[in-house]
C-alpha cells in the first residue's frame, strides 16, 4: 500500500531537512530516524519537538539542525502545541491571512514524552482529530536523563531506574502497546517502524503526511548507551527486532490492520537479546518468558 | 455608534474576543470562567467569530496548543481560573519566554485546598513572577475595555509579551451590569483585523523557536525578557490614552478616586474596590480624608505612579487577596513596602490580608482597616489578617 511514494532508496530527495552538525551519539537510531522522516516530509513543514534527546542534541542556541520551521515548548505537550500549530493555519488561511496550500504539521516526541507524561496531550489531540502526523521516536527509555524506565521499556530490560538487584531483575512490567493505544481512537492512519527498513519507514510517513486527519507513527529507535550496545550495530539490531517478531512493522489504515514487513520465519528472540547489555542478566527460562510474550503478541497481528 | 447593553461580566470578554477577530481559542472549561468559553463555542457555531476552537482535555494543553498556535501567527485567546491557572503554570513562563501576544482572561478563583471555586487572588498571585503583563479590572466595561485593548499592547512590536486580564470570579464574572458595546467599525481603527506576526513558524523562512540555552546564554535571554516587561508600561499607556481618545473611556495605570486631599487611602486590587469605594464615600461623609487607589497595572509595576500617588499621604492601606506563606504579608503590600525603602516618604504603611476564598469584604471591613490603622493597632509597617469578621 505504501510503497508508492519511494520505490527504492534513490528515489528519496537528497536534501536534508535534519541537517548534520547534531550532536547525537555515534550510531544514534533516533537521528537517522528523524532524518529519514523529514526526507519524507519535505520543506513544507512545521515540526513540534517534545523535550528529550531529539531536542538536545538539535538545537543548542545559536545552532539548529533544522532546516524547516522548528518549535520546542516542553516534556509533555507536543501534541498539544501542534493542535495549535495546525489551528491557526487553518484559521489564517481560511481568512485569507495566508496563502492555501498544504503545510505538514508534525510532532515528534521519544517515548516518555509520548506514552507517559505525553499521552494526556496526544489523546486529546487525536481526538479532536487535527490534521497533523505524531512521530513517537521510541528508545525504551529516558536515555535523555541517563535511562531510566518508561511506559515502553521492554519486560525485564534493565535500566537505571528498573536495575537490575538482589530481588528485581529489570523491568517487571511489559512494553506499554502505544500503537494500540493510538489506533484506540479510531484515527484513519497507525504504522510502525524502524531505521533498518528506511524505504517502510519513509513510505509510511509520506502515507501519515498525506492523510487528512491524525496519523501516528511509532518509530522504534536503536540507543547504543541506553541498550548496552557497540555503535555499529543500530542497523543490525533493529532488524533482528523485526525477524524476531519483538518489534513487527505494520501499518492500521482506516482501521485495517496489515503487516508490511513480514519476518518469514521468525528468529528467536535470544538473537536480539543477547546482543544488549541490559538484557545481559536474563537466563535461558527469562528469555524463554520473553519468547512466550512475543509469540502471543505475533499471533495477535497474525505473524505467524 | 456603541451601544448600551446589559450582560454578564463574563459575556462582556467573549464580546471583546469576538470583535478582536481572534483567530484562534483554546480553552477548557472552569468555574467560574466557564461562561467566557461558552459563548465563545456558541458564536463560533453561529458563524459569528470566524475562529478555530480548540476543546483541549486539560488547561495545560490550552496553554500549550495557545503557544502553537501564537507561533505559528494567529491571534489568540484563552481563559482560567484558579486550579486551571496553577495547571497551566509551567508553560505560563514559556509563552512569554517566547514573546508570544497570547491574551488570557483570569476569573480569580482560590487556590485548594479545601476545594473553592469562590474568588481571591491567590491563583494570579502564584502566577505573578511568570513575566506576563497582569492588568486588574473591576466591572463589566473596565473587564471589555481592557481585554481589547490587551491584544493591542501585546502584539506591539515594542511588547511582544501575552497579557492577563484579571477580574474577580463570580463577583464580577456572574454578575449583569451596562456594557458600551462599540462599533466593529470604531474597534477596527484601534485594533487591526489580524495580528501581523513579524516572527512566525513559516516554512519559507524557517526559524528555530525554543533551542537550548546554556549558561553562557540563557541569563541574556531572561535579562531581556525582563527588559522589555519593564518597557511595556509606556506602551500600555499609549494604548490606553489612544483607547480613551478613540472610545471615550480613559485609564491610567493606577485609578485614583478621592485623593486629592486625601490624608489616608487604600490601594486594592479588582472588584473589591466597588465596595471600598463605597467605604471611602462613607468615610467621607463622615469627615474622614479617605481615598481609594485601584491598581489596573500590577505587573510591570508602576513604581513612579504609585510614587506620586502616595506622595501626600499619611496613611496607606493595602489590601491582599492571597497569602504569601511563610512570608512577610500579601504580595501587594510587600512591593508596597519595597518600593518605600528607599522612597523617603513620611508615611504609614500596612497592610490587610482579606477576601480570602470568596469571602466578602464588607464597607465595614474597610472601615475598620482604618480605624485599625489610624489607631495603631496595626503598627505601621505591619499586617494583619481578616478572619471570622475581625483581624488577627
Amino acid at each position: 500500500m505504501s510503497e508508492k511514494y519511494f520505490k527504492k532508496i534513490e528515489d528519496l530527495p537528497r536534501e536534508e531537512w535534519f541537517v548534520q552538525g547534531h550532536r547525537a551519539c555515534q550510531g544514534c537510531g533516533l537521528a537517522l530516524a528523524t532524518r529519514l522522516a523529514m526526507k519524507a516530509l519535505g520543506p513544507n513543514t512545521i515540526v513540534a519537538t517534545a523535550t528529550g534527546c531529539l531536542e538536545v542534541i538539535s538545537s543548542p542556541y545559536p545552532y539548529t539542525s533544522w532546516a524547516v520551521p522548528w518549535i520546542h515548548v516542553a516534556f509533555e505537550n507536543a501534541a498539544a502545541v501542534a493542535s495549535g500549530i495546525e489551528a491557526a493555519l487553518k484559521a489564517l488561511m481560511r481568512k485569507g491571512v495566508l496563502e492555501p496550500k498544504k503545510i505538514n504539521v508534525v510532532a515528534m516526541a521519544g517515548d516518555g514524552g509520548t506514552a507517559d507524561i505525553g499521552l494526556q496531550a496526544l489523546s486529546g489531540a487525536l481526538e479532536r482529530w487535527h490534521d497533523f502526523v505524531y512521530i513517537c521516536l521510541d528508545n525504551e527509555a529516558y536515555m535523555n536523563t541517563g535511562i531510566q524506565r518508561s511506559g515502553t521499556t521492554p519486560y525485564m530490560a534493565w535500566t537505571t531506574t528498573s536495575p537490575v538487584g538482589k530481588i528485581l531483575r529489570g523491568k517487571w512490567t511489559v512494553k506499554k502497546n502505544m500503537p494500540a493505544i493510538a489506533a484506540a481512537h479510531g484515527i484513519p492512519y497507525v504504522a510502525t517502524a524502524t531505521v533498518a527498513y528506511p524505504l517502510d519507514l519513509v513510505n509510511k510517513v509520506k502515507r501519515a503526511a498525506e492523510t487528512e486527519g491524525p496519523a501516528y507513527i511509532h518509530i522504534l529507535c536503536p540507543c547504543t548507551p541506553g541498550w548496552r550496545i557497540s555503535n555499529e550495530i543500530t542497523i543490525k539490531i533493529s532488524r533482528l527486532a523485526v525477524q524476531t517478531g519483538f518489534f513487527p512493522l505494520y501499518e492500521i489504515v482506516n482501521g485495517e490492520l496489515k503487516v508490511t514487513v513480514k519476518p518469514g520465519k521468525r528468529k528467536p528472540v535470544a538473537e536480539y537479546l543477547k546482543l544488549q547489555g541490559r538484557f545481559r542478566h536474563l537466563t535461558d527460562e527469562d528469555i524463554a518468558k520473553i519468547q512466550e510474550h512475543v509469540d502471543r503478541e505475533c499471533a495477535k497481528l497474525g505473524i505467524p | 455608534m456603541a451601544r448600551r447593553i446589559a450582560v454578564k461580566d463574563s459575556e462582556a470578554v467573549a464580546l471583546a474576543v469576538k470583535l478582536a477577530n481572534v483567530d484562534v481559542i483554546a480553552a477548557y472549561p472552569i468555574t467560574p470562567q466557564t461562561h467566557i468559553v461558552e459563548v465563545l463555542s456558541q458564536m463560533v457555531a453561529d458563524g459569528e467569530l470566524d475562529a478555530e476552537y480548540i476543546n483541549v482535555e486539560s488547561e495545560h494543553s490550552a496553554m500549550s496548543a495557545c503557544v502553537g498556535a501564537s507561533a505559528a501567527g494567529a491571534r489568540c485567546f484563552t481563559a482560567t481560573a484558579g486550579q486551571g491557572l496553577a495547571l497551566m503554570h509551567e508553560i505560563l513562563f514559556i509563552a512569554a519566554g517566547n514573546r508570544l501576544p497570547i491574551v488570557m482572561a483570569v476569573a480569580n478563583r482560590c487556590l485548594s485546598p479545601n476545594l473553592n471555586i469562590w474568588g481571591d487572588q491567590s491563583d494570579v498571585m502564584a502566577s505573578r513572577d511568570c513575566g506576563w503583563i497582569l492588568v486588574f479590572a473591576e466591572n463589566a466595561q473596565e473587564i471589555f475595555d481592557l481585554t481589547l485593548t490587551a491584544f493591542r499592547i501585546g502584539e506591539d512590536e515594542r511588547v511582544l509579551l501575552p497579557v492577563m486580564v484579571n477580574f474577580d470570579g463570580f463577583t464580577s464574572t456572574h454578575v449583569v451590569e451596562w456594557l458600551d458595546l462599540p462599533e466593529e467599525e470604531q474597534v477596527r481603527k484601534f485594533l487591526p483585523a489580524h495580528r501581523k506576526a513579524k516572527y512566525r513558524l513559516d516554512p519559507e523562512h524557517p526559524a528555530t523557536f525554543g533551542a537550548i540555552g546554556f549558561p553562557e546564554i540563557q541569563f541574556e535571554l531572561k535579562r531581556s525578557w525582563e527588559h522589555a516587561l519593564v518597557e511595556s508600561k509606556k506602551v500600555v499607556k499609549e494604548v490606553w490614552e489612544e483607547f480613551g481618545r478613540i472610545f471615550g473611556r480613559r485609564y491610567d495605570l493606577i485609578d485614583a478616586y478621592q485623593m486629592e486631599d486625601a490624608e489616608t487611602a487604600f490601594l486594592i486590587m479588582g472588584g473589591s474596590s466597588g465596595t471600598c469605594r463605597a467605604a471611602v464615600d462613607k468615610l467621607r461623609r463622615e469627615g474622614f480624608k479617605v481615598g481609594l487607589l485601584k491598581l489596573r497595572l500590577y505587573r510591570p509595576f508602576p513604581k513612579e505612579e504609585l510614587l506620586e500617588a502616595i506622595k501626600n499621604l499619611k496613611n496607606l492601606i493595602v489590601v491582599d487577596k492571597h497569602i504569601c506563606f511563610g512570608g512577610l504579608g500579601g504580595p501587594l503590600f510587600n512591593d508596597m513596602r519595597s518600593l518605600l525603602y528607599d522612597a523617603n516618604l513620611n508615611l504609614n504603611l500596612t497592610g490587610f490580608i482579606a477576601g480570602i476564598g470568596g469571602r466578602d469584604i464588607r464597607v465595614k471591613d474597610f472601615e475598620k482597616m482604618v480605624e485599625k490603622t489610624v489607631k495603631g493597632e496595626v503598627p505601621p509597617g505591619k499586617y494583619a489578617f481578616m478572619v471570622r469578621g475581625d483581624f488577627e
